[in-house]
């Protein structure tokens, strides 16, 4: 019995962690391999060191790619975090039919990345879209086409997933905003501390690991995006909002050259390691102030 | 018994009458829009109609990419199908992979290399053996022309490039958008490969974008090809970028645009709505001469089973069979393989191809695209794709776009 009670939880995580080793820290392992061979259509077993890697380098196409991550990763987890906290605090300033404009902001969240990039395409097509609707008005010299500049696309994918992601940040930071301790706000309140002073000095500050929160979400968000960029721009004009995400498929899958888009995906999780360990590491580690 | 006795020896079983298996094919492609779908099913119905069992396999998607992919995870689980489509120097690069089963039986019985252009049939060959039936021929070097527009404006379809430039200046001070054109990667390739046929020539076309040859893709020529892709660039509309390329046509069609240059499946558009070759809409090689050809084709994959060799016998018969040839061509725009067939039912764009295709088989310059998988393997054709793309789109010099081209093909390798 004692036996059975002590072993019963791991005869049923079992399955499952079977399951991941294989299939996600399995097939992590696999792909490794396959980055440091000459696989082009199928995969190849025969080692030859580091020339997926040096080829990868040497392509200006990854080159944009990994610029344009860091570009539309920084601006989009910024701009998120920025209008999802001014939402955030104007919801939160006891206004009359919260639920319905929480709910309102939130829906973006619900649409597929398809259906916004979709829809964004359209509103961003100079000649359908927000510029021939200005001119309509008489604006006759009103300019805005970067979805067709390519030193511009990229902005047009931060305009979409921010608008798509904002609304979620602010349910977040809503949340934490309502969990931080109303008797220290009376208490403030109580000594005359203005309003922008309560939130700067003790709100967000109380708030930290909801940013944290935020922004790993926001994080992985970023560098696996992929089908607002396909739907959105199609990784045009030329490659110039190219991604790793849409390199690494376009080398798997158009181009048969598996061992680039091994190296590719390999990067591109370090670069998620980058971000993710330091964070383990932050909230695995002993607290010693507790 | 090896597979070529044995498939000789099903052959003739099988011309005999009395077969012993049923032959059984299953098929693996990405023809699923109206009239590619109708054009299999006339395959389908043939080889029911001798006997034998088809299995379908259409994998939609991407143009062939998510086809491909079903393909490789088939293969990889050791369950190749029997029959699959693909092309150009894939069919080669599979060969090497896994091994295709050799089709020389049919095609020596029926006689296929007196019927097919030599350039065309080398693709089919794989070690000097037959590995692949082809089912079409689609050119990519034609230039459509919108005919009111250009009668209206004095226009006749350019045979250099500098009258092209001419007559869009023209088009283009008249308020007409020269060029209709999407600016999807593999669109802005078939233009780039166009040029590259026109201004330099069909010799300097096979040195530069099939043997790679780094003097030709380091050369002065190709500097003014990226000088004419610029120019080319402002004769097309602002709101090209990820434009499909049936919308480019439509806009000739509507009269929004003068000109357009795609492969003939762009005539399938036109003819769908109802347009007529000469009155309507008019056909023409892009300037410059040759013939730069895209050859559907299905390979046959090594597999045991006498009913399984038997069908891709008897697919490969049929796939060459002047009957087929004829009915799936007109249905998608493209002209037959066999260069023995009779073009009356076909139109006069169709007829013009064909000649083009004869003349260029026997002067040399029957060339592959390409643009479209026929003239290299998968990375080399991406890497100069890339290149081609990102000058269209930016401002890029053409010192900095021959240079990038260099080192792309070099780091592809």
């Amino acid at each position: 019995m004692e036996w059975l009670e002590r072993n019963v939880p791991k005869m049923v995580l079992a399955p499952s962690f079977v399951a991941i080793m294989i299939f996600v820290y399995g097939f992590i392992a696999w792909t490794a391999w396959i980055s440091f061979t000459k696989s082009r259509l199928m995969p190849k077993y025969d080692l030859d060191g580091i020339g997926q890697y040096n080829r990868l380098f040497a392509a200006p196409r990854w080159d944009v790619a990994m610029n344009n991550l860091f570009i539309f990763g920084g601006l989009f987890i910024v701009i998120s975090m920025i209008i999802g906290l001014a939402l955030a605090i104007f919801l939160d300033q006891k206004i009359r039919a919260e639920g319905v404009l929480r709910t309102i902001y939130l829906y973006p969240m619900a649409l597929s990345l398809i259906v916004t990039g979709t829809a964004w395409k359209w509103i961003l097509n100079p000649g359908l879209g927000i510029q021939e609707t200005v001119r309509g008005w008489g604006f006759e010299s009103f300019t805005f086409d970067w979805i067709i500049r390519p030193e511009m696309a990229i902005y047009t994918i931060v305009l979409a997933a921010v608008w798509q992601a904002s609304g979620f940040v602010m349910a977040l930071f809503l949340a934490g905003l309502r969990s931080v301790d109303g008797e220290i706000i009376r208490a403030a309140q109580v000594d005359g501390i203005p309003t922008h002073r309560i939130y700067s000095a003790i709100i967000i500050p109380t708030m930290a690991p909801i940013f944290l929160s935020a922004f790993i979400v926001l994080a992985h968000l970023a560098i696996k995006a992929f089908d607002l960029v396909i739907a959105l721009t199609g990784g045009g004009p030329g490659y110039a909002t190219d991604l790793p995400a849409t390199y690494m498929y376009a080398m798997a899958f158009s181009r048969g050259d598996l061992g680039q888009a091994a190296s590719s995906a390999m990067i591109m999780m370090m670069v998620i390691f980058a971000i993710v360990v330091p964070y383990l590491y932050s909230e695995l580690r002993p607290r010693r102030d507790q | 018994m090896n597979i070529k006795s044995v498939l000789a020896a099903s052959t003739a079983v099988m011309l005999a009458g009395p077969v012993m298996a049923e032959p059984t094919v299953e098929v693996l492609h990405w023809w699923t829009s109206g009239s590619e779908a109708q054009s299999v099913a006339v395959l389908q119905e043939q080889f029911k109609a001798e006997g034998g069992t088809w299995t379908d396999m259409p994998v939609a998607g991407g143009g062939g990419d998510a086809a491909m992919t079903a393909l490789r995870a088939r293969v990889l689980s050791g369950n190749a199908p029997t029959a699959v489509q693909l092309k150009g120097p894939a069919i080669q690069e599979w060969y090497e992979e896994t091994g295709l089963a050799d089709i020389s039986a049919v095609a020596e019985e029926n006689n296929w290399a007196d019927v097919l252009p030599a350039q065309i049939a080398e693709h089919m060959k794989c070690e000097g053996q037959w590995c692949a039936a082809p089912v079409n021929v689609h050119r990519v070097n034609w230039l459509w022309g919108n005919k009111q527009i250009l009668d209206d404006n004095g226009i006749e379809m350019p045979t250099t490039w500098d009258e092209f430039n001419a007559a869009a200046e023209k088009l283009q001070a008249a308020g007409i958008t020269p060029l209709a054109h999407g600016g999807q990667s593999w669109q802005d390739a078939t233009i780039f490969e166009t040029v590259v046929l026109g201004l330099g020539g069909p010799e300097f076309f096979q040195k530069a974008l099939i043997d790679l040859d780094p003097e030709a893709l380091n050369s002065d020529t190709m500097k003014q090809v990226f000088d004419e892709m610029r120019i080319i660039r402002g004769y097309v509309d602002d709101n090209f970028s990820g434009r499909d390329w049936n919308l480019a046509t439509a806009m000739v069609m509507n009269g929004e645009a003068a000109f357009q240059i795609m492969g003939d499946w762009a005539k399938g558009e036109f003819l769908a709505a109802g347009k007529e070759p000469g009155t309507d809409f008019v056909c023409a090689q892009t300037p410059g001469t040759g013939f730069l050809y895209n050859v559907d084709s299905f390979a046959f994959f090594e597999l045991d089973g006498e009913e399984k060799q038997q069908g891709q016998a008897l697919l490969a018969k049929l796939i060459m069979g002047p009957e087929f040839q004829k009915t799936f061509n007109l249905n998608k725009g493209s002209i037959p393989a066999r260069t023995d067939i009779a073009l009356d039912d076909f139109d006069s764009c169709a007829v013009e191809s064909n000649k083009a295709m004869t003349a260029g088989a026997q002067n040399g310059s029957l060339l592959p695209s390409f643009a479209h998988g026929m003239a290299l393997r998968g990375a080399q054709a991406g890497a100069i794709t890339d290149v081609v793309t990102a000058h269209f789109n930016s401002d890029m010099s053409s010192d900095d776009a021959v240079q990038q081209l260099v080192d792309a093909v070099a780091n592809s390798m």
